[in-house]
């Protein structure tokens, strides 16, 4: 009996795509436009405060990629650069929030096919036991792919103490995968810098594998006012004229305690506030006009423990 | 003159008119189009509909107080003109649930089809659709298995199945007839069947056809490795003969048998009720449904047949193909799949779908397009069709120069070149025939295929048009 | 011979492109993509083996790729079929399925028939492969 309709492709059908001729002039400034990588820096620019050299750093990337992008269709040789990054610098200094917006670059520039990001931390790759940590590692870079795997505080995958810790496992498929299948998946390691270290020396094959180290530094005083003064705007609040210098000597005597987490911790003396001011309005006030809905006074910051010195 | 005072009174005093009636979730509604005599104003046209559909006989009946009439009254709530047709009118009447005996589609049939048709003082009457709440639809069995069931029992999976009708029709011996079946199926269709009057006459009795067709199904089976059938027709004469057949075939090992729209409803229902009983498919022929739902005017819209058949229980059904030699308009047959197909259906005028129709996850049934199509319009059909369908090339693969095998092959191949090009996320209705041309690089049948009948088409204007727009003829 | 079962048989063997290209419109339909994979090709064998669990939540294509891939190292002489799978309420089932791996080899089906009275004939599909041991058949 015959098979049917099942003859190979004759070779040679598929005709490779047209490079453009020595001689032609590419406008720089079009394919710019074209790529809208610019929507995604200013962004970056306006969510966040600060943070010159990350955002420069940012920047030459997006330069470098979509040159590489001009040149290929030259012809020039362009192998296709090594885009994992590491992130290092304390809580709270927008490592996360440039993770979200570098992936979203990558998708424009054509890097990333979806330009999504899966965020995870040691609990989500390892496992507890044998056999359970390929599934779990493996699973999350499935769902990675076509977008940035970002591991926080990746150091604790590796624990010097014991040697048949199962973070091992999970970091030689990470390997496997960011050496095999850069299309498919850019990798973020972050965490504390003096941290990420001490992990890239005793993971040397890690650390060749990263192309781009990138240092959050902590935010100034001015900086974290900014921030906040951001943060409250978008959910409509405002400080009243004599809040503004004790909203300062909150961030100035917060930076010098302990767990300070740069803007987060701005976030949260906001939530705090905010409840503060609610709680004073209903012990208060009968009624409430806009302006007391919308206002901080210095007494919602001032009852902080910061300021009692603890 | 009082209501119950003997004699003649119009039906729209009588209470079958009620423009203030609110239909109830629970009762069955129907659309009327109605032609009324010169000088019949249309409410009482509409009223006398609901009359002689329910209670109404032609004078006053004393008898009628002994009841709670009221209840049992149809009732004409709306009238409406029909754009572009002057004397035409559609009357949305609603009845009781009370009116109708459970899953019987008899019973519902011979209320709102029964006396009606003939009345004197309409030229025209056709039922357009109707609303069956689900309260009703509860009642009935429904697809002996279903389209997903279908799916799952045949390993079929992601794009419509494929089948042809043996032909000649009539005249074939057993034997001569078993190798049409063998060689379509291993070229590469999923189904054969056997056509409507295939029944058991002196050149093919049933027996010796359901044999060699078996042979046919299981050596395709073991040549493709995939699960066959042929639509062994079980029609017959008397339910005693049907079920005998059946039986036959249930044992031979078929996975379908089939019957035909005119060995009535109640018979259908008997034969929905054995197949699920027997794991077998049920396919249905609408053999003469053309003489009452081809005419816009005068009879049962095939929509509202499509919809009681749902009920009855049937698996597949043949609902047009849009672009072959048969009547179809493409909106109309829209919605008629989304009757057999969908599960809560809006109301839809562009495709004559008078009401919501809610059905309560009662299983759909796969509609089949058979008719005049082939390989060449295999983007028009996934266009208009979907993927729920089964799309049958009865001359498309018989008739192909270097055999039925290569026919079925052709066909095969269009099918999922198409579908790999509309899951690609390619314009599979503007690409189409590049697509084909592409696919027939890589097999010979298709070419030959599309070398024979590329070009023909079926351009004539469709009679059953949806009354709100124009509707192209699709060529 | 060459078993027809799933979508695209009767194109040639898809590249792994075109793979790619059909696990992004199950992706883009919300479809989760599983892989399984045989040694015995009978139509009625319903359970192949499961490679790992259904993948739930992917975005891209390469995830799958990358399980089919590992798939196919592993049991390079098996029959490996990809499915996607439908979960919208009315439908819940199997939406696509297609092989993607085949053996070099495919000796089919041997149809016994047993003759019986009436000129009935019950007919038994046997897949050649499955003489042989399971893991030792292609």
């Amino acid at each position: 009996m015959t098979a049917f309709g099942m003859r190979p492709p004759a070779p040679g059908e598929e005709s490779p795509p047209e490079l453009l001729s020595p001689d032609t002039v590419v406008d720089l400034a079009r394919e710019r436009a074209e790529s809208q990588v610019d929507e995604v820096l200013d962004a970056l620019d306006t969510e966040l405060v600060g943070l010159a050299p990350v955002k420069t750093r940012i920047r030459q990337i997006a330069a470098l990629l979509l040159v590489d992008r001009v040149r290929a269709r030259f012809g020039l040789e362009a192998a296709r650069p090594s885009l994992h990054m590491c992130f290092t610098g304390s809580p709270g200094t927008g490592k996360t929030t440039v993770a979200v917006r570098l992936a979203e670059l990558l998708h424009r520039l054509g890097y990333l096919r979806k330009g999504h990001l899966v965020s995870v931390t040691r609990d989500d790759l390892v496992g507890q036991y044998v056999g359970h940590t390929a599934p779990k590692t493996k699973e999350v870079l499935k769902r990675a792919m076509g977008g940035v795997l970002f591991i926080d505080e990746a150091y604790y995958l590796y624990r010097a103490e014991n040697e048949r810790d199962y973070g091992q496992e999970a970091i030689e498929i990470l390997l496997q995968v960011m050496e095999n299948q850069r299309d498919d998946v850019v990798v973020v390691l972050a965490g504390y810098a003096d941290r990420m270290d001490s992990f890239f020396s005793s993971n040397p094959g890690m650390s060749s594998r990263i192309a781009h180290h990138i240092d959050f530094p902590d935010y100034d005083t001015a900086e974290l006012e900014e921030i906040g003064l951001l943060m409250l705007a978008r959910e409509g609040y405002g400080l009243a004229d004599e809040t503004g210098p004790v909203f300062r000597s909150y961030i100035e005597l917060r930076r010098e305690q302990p767990r300070f987490a740069n803007a987060r911790s701005i976030r949260n003396a906001i939530e705090r506030a905010r409840l503060r001011h609610a709680s004073r309005l209903m012990a208060t006030a009968a009624k409430v006009d806009l302006a007391a809905l919308t206002t901080l006074r210095p007494e919602d910051f001032r009852a902080s423990r910061v300021f009692a010195g603890g | 003159m009082g209501r119950w005072s003997a004699g003649v009174i119009p039906y729209a005093e009588m209470g079958y008119w009620r423009p203030d009636y609110v239909p109830k979730d629970s009762d069955i509604l129907a659309a009327f189009r109605i032609t009324p005599q010169p000088g019949v104003p249309p409410e009482e046209a509409g009223a006398a509909v609901a009359g002689e559909s329910s209670t109404a006989t032609w004078t006053v009946v004393w008898t009628d107080r002994l009841t709670s009439y009221e209840n049992y009254q149809a009732k004409c709530y709306r009238v409406e003109p029909v754009p572009g047709a002057d004397d035409q009118f559609i009357a949305y009447i609603a009845y009781d649930l009370d009116l109708f005996e459970e899953g019987s589609i008899a019973n519902l049939t011979s209320s709102i089809i029964g006396n009606v048709f003939g009345f004197k003082a309409l030229k025209a009457l056709r039922l357009e659709d109707m609303r069956i709440p689900t309260h009703y639809v509860k009642t009935f069995q429904g697809p002996a298995h279903g389209i997903v069931m279908e799916r799952e029992y045949l390993a079929k999976f992601g794009r419509p199945l494929l089948g042809a009708t043996v032909k000649p029709k009539l005249g074939l011996s057993a034997r001569n007839y078993g190798r049409v079946v063998y060689e379509a199926l291993r070229g590469g269709l999923d189904f054969t069947k056997d056509d409507e009057n295939i029944n058991s006459q002196p050149f093919m009795r049933w027996r010796d056809r359901f044999l060699y067709c078996m042979e046919g199904v299981t050596k395709a089976q073991a040549a493709s490795g995939e699960i066959k059938g042929h639509y062994l027709n079980v029609t017959a004469g008397t339910m005693e003969d049907m079920y005998e057949r059946a039986e036959f075939a249930k044992q031979l090992g078929s996975v379908v048998i089939m019957i035909d729209l005119t060995i009535g409803y109640t018979a259908i229902q008997s034969m929905a009720k054995w197949a699920r009983a027997n794991g077998v498919l049920l396919h249905l022929h609408r053999a003469g449904h053309s003489t009452y739902t081809r005419q816009k005017s005068h009879g049962v819209s095939f929509r509202v047949i499509a919809k009681w058949m749902r009920l009855a229980g049937i698996d597949h059904l043949h609902a047009g193909t849009v672009v072959g030699k048969l009547e179809g308009d493409p909106y109309t047959v829209a919605g008629f799949y989304d009757t057999l197909r969908k599960d809560k259906i809006e109301a839809d005028p562009r495709k004559g779908l008078y009401f919501d129709q809610e059905w309560a996850s009662m299983p759909g049934v796969m509609p089949v397009a058979s008719g005049g199509i082939h390989a060449g319009q295999m983007h028009q059909l996934l266009h208009y069709l979907d993927e729920d369908v089964i799309l049958q090339f009865g001359g498309g693969t018989i008739g192909h120069p270097m055999g039925i095998a290569a026919g079925a092959a052709a066909n095969r191949v269009a099918l999922e070149a198409m579908i790999k090009a509309r899951n690609e996320g390619r314009d599979f209705l503007q690409e189409g025939p590049d697509i084909l041309r592409a696919a027939a690089k890589h097999s010979r049948e298709l070419d030959v295929a599309l070398a024979t009948w590329g070009d023909i088409t079926f351009t004539y204007a469709s009679t059953d048009t949806p009354d709100v727009l124009e509707t192209p003829v699709v060529s | 011979m060459r078993i027809t079962q799933g979508t695209f048989s009767y194109l040639p063997d898809l590249t792994d492109e075109e793979i790619t290209l059909q696990i992004a419109y199950a992706l883009d339909n919300g479809w989760p993509c599983s892989i399984e994979y045989t040694d015995d090709p009978h139509p009625r064998n319903s359970y192949w083996e499961m490679w790992g669990l259904p993948m739930f939540d992917l975005k891209d294509p390469a995830g799958v790729l990358m399980e089919l891939n590992e798939c196919r190292r592993t049991f390079p002489n098996h029959y490996v079929r990809l499915n996607t799978y439908d979960a919208r309420y009315g439908r819940q089932t199997t939406a696509l399925q297609f092989i993607v791996q085949r053996p070099a080899n495919e000796p089919g089906f041997r149809l016994t028939r047993q003759e019986t009275a009436d000129r009935q004939v019950r007919y038994t599909m046997h897949a050649y492969a499955t003489d042989r041991p399971e893991g030792e058949r292609y």
